[in-house]
């Protein structure tokens, strides 16, 4: 069977399911896909070659199993999932030989629904950044244009998506960064409301943000990924314990009849690039062409969101990445003499500069003279954002609006850091409050040609009302098509 | 707010990173940028606001207080730089 590669993977775990496409076949057909790709795109630091061809072979010898969802289907993982027996880098020098010696959650339950992990994607450094230029081992590309970045912090996993070198993959999202790669990239992303997956492996930057979802090229694909990673977690104490809905079931629905589609007016106004507003406008009328009513609503404290996240993130970052220090893993400098020294080396030779900037800045406001004014200040400023968003879905059931201000920018675009963090600004608040939030490719921007991603955000834990709104649309939206690599 | 070379370089130090010149200068004007746009914060009156440090409530959770080895002593000393087979080997401290 020949472009293997342009199937979905609900189209590809079908085939399988049913022996028309053997699992080696599959495989064959990404890592080929990767060989031919990734020079241009550079998604992946490690590529599974050889242990995928195994476990091919071991799952075509036992042939398939309907219990295994995702039996057989090829899937790649950020690369701060820990894999046991496989590298786990963090994109950081400091990482860079780590290999751990256990599976997080989301990774063994993929193995335990059959799929076949092939490689781990690029990332910025320890997931800071918007642009997956802040790798400590090369920049990824964005497939539809490689002299633009596919977003970050996740953009390893939506290029390999994008660029059809598997049928899925895991990404992280502590402040947008499964949501803008997906949007840059053409792919649908979706970040899970916090404690829905399990953060058991997943090496942390910020502890009450992170959230791991999937990346993938269709709704479908996102709710059958999903099915898999949700559910509660002993290993990890803010995995919540809430029944996991059947979100394949949810799908399917004729027309969004019922719905109330919420316009934030702070995600419309200035600062909107023309052809963003234009694709994200023609979907949402497209939702009221289908039923969906539509009312403004105001999330008032979102130009605060951008301030009060990086305070919040920067300082759990100050305190999670302060277990590096040469000792038990990752990066030693090789000629300290005694111990503060070791650590200090250590670290100073292992992280990146985006990661030493904010590991600073987090020591910073939670020092004791700056700690009521910054961190404090911004838990607080967290509540009212949250309280926001309660009052916003008094009167909607699911916010509507832009990922992302443009579409993917031109490598080496945003030098400055501020200027990168505010690429941000409709993602991040979601975060803050813990809430579910996806992207949905609605079209390509008539200036750039590039991707334009449609923002979902709801009330904790409505994923399946999430997903079973977009697939309407999607349906009813012309096809995405796949870059053209 | 400003914020000088020296005193990028004392949180640094606190961070236990070290530093060149030429980058505690860069680091300085860039924080100095990013502490300003943050203080926009200090607009919002939040004096009776609890604060809000993660979206669930945390409680404390205790497993069963039962001895058990989920990973071997090789397993948990492979990824030491230096290690003797037994402990983690560090430089002297005294």
């Amino acid at each position: 069977m020949s472009d293997l590669y342009m199937k979905t993977l609900s189209e590809m775990a079908g085939l399988l399911q049913s022996g028309e496409v053997k699992v080696a076949e599959a495989v064959k057909d990404c890592l080929s896909r990767i060989e031919a790709t990734e020079p241009q795109v550079k998604a992946l630091i490690t590529v599974m070659g050889e242990e995928a061809m195994k476990e091919a072979e071991t799952l075509d010898a036992a042939g398939p199993d309907a219990n295994k969802p995702l039996w057989g289907v090829p899937i790649v993982l950020k690369d701060l999932l820990a894999t046991k027996g496989t590298k786990t880098t963090c994109a950081s020098k400091i990482l860079e030989d780590f290999v751990p010696f256990y599976d997080g959650t989301a990774v063994a339950k993929l193995k335990e629904a059959g799929a076949v992990i092939i490689g781990k994607s690029n990332m910025d450094e320890f997931a800071m950044g918007s642009s997956t230029e802040n790798s400590a081992f090369m920049q990824t590309a964005n497939p539809w244009d490689t002299d633009r970045v596919p977003g970050g912090s996740s953009g390893g996993s939506g290029a390999t998506v994008a660029a059809g070198q598997c049928y899925a993959a895991l990404g992280t999202d502590t402040g947008g960064s499964i949501r803008l790669p997906a949007s840059f990239c053409g792919i649908v992303g979706l970040k899970p409301t916090y404690g829905r997956v399990s953060r058991f492996g997943l090496i942390a930057y910020g502890s009450s943000l992170d959230q791991i979802g999937p990346m993938t090229r269709s709704v479908e694909d996102s709710a059958r990924v999903l099915q898999v990673i949700a559910g509660h977690d002993p290993k990890d104490s803010t995995s919540v314990d809430v029944e996991v809905p059947d979100y394949l079931a949810a799908l399917g629905r004729e027309d969004l009849n019922g719905v109330t589609i919420g316009l934030p007016e702070e995600y419309w106004g200035e600062g909107l690039d023309t052809e963003v507003e234009e694709a994200c406008k023609a979907a949402v009328a497209k939702m009221e062409a289908l039923g969906a009513k539509t009312v403004p609503v105001k999330l008032s404290l979102t130009d605060y969101a951008i301030a009060t996240y990086y305070i919040i993130a920067m300082a759990e970052a100050s305190s999670n990445l302060s277990r590096f220090d040469g000792v038990r893993f990752g990066h030693r400098n090789k000629d300290a003499e005694e111990l503060v020294d070791m650590y200090t080396s250590s670290r100073t030779e292992g992280f990146g500069d985006e990661v030493q900037r904010r590991i600073i800045m987090g020591t910073y406001v939670l020092s004791s003279g700056y700690y009521d004014a910054y961190y404090n200040k911004a838990a607080k400023v967290r509540r009212l954002l949250r309280e926001d968003f309660d009052k916003a879905f008094e009167q909607c059931d699911l916010i509507a609006g832009p990922v992302c201000p443009t579409t993917a920018f031109k490598a080496g675009d945003k030098a400055d850091p501020l200027q990168m963090y505010l690429m941000d600004i409709f993602t991040i608040s979601c975060n803050l409050a813990g809430l579910p939030g996806m992207s949905l490719p609605v079209g390509l921007g008539k200036d750039s040609g590039m991707p334009v991603g449609l923002q979902f955000m709801g009330p904790a834990f409505c994923e399946d009302k999430m997903l079973s709104i977009a697939e309407c649309l999607e349906r009813h939206l012309d096809p995405m098509p796949m870059a053209a690599l | 707010m400003k914020i000088s070379p020296e005193e990028v370089a004392k949180v640094a130090k606190l961070s236990r990173l070290d530093l060149p010149q030429d980058k505690l200068e860069l680091f300085a004007g860039q924080l100095g940028d990013i502490l300003d746009y943050m203080d926009k914060l200090g607009e919002l009156d939040t004096e009776n606001v609890e604060p809000m440090f993660s979206p669930v409530k945390h409680t404390t959770v205790l497993r069963k207080d039962e001895v058990r080895k989920e990973y071997s002593r090789e397993e948990v000393l492979s990824n030491a730089p230096k290690q003797d087979g037994q402990f983690f080997i560090v430089p002297r401290i005294v």
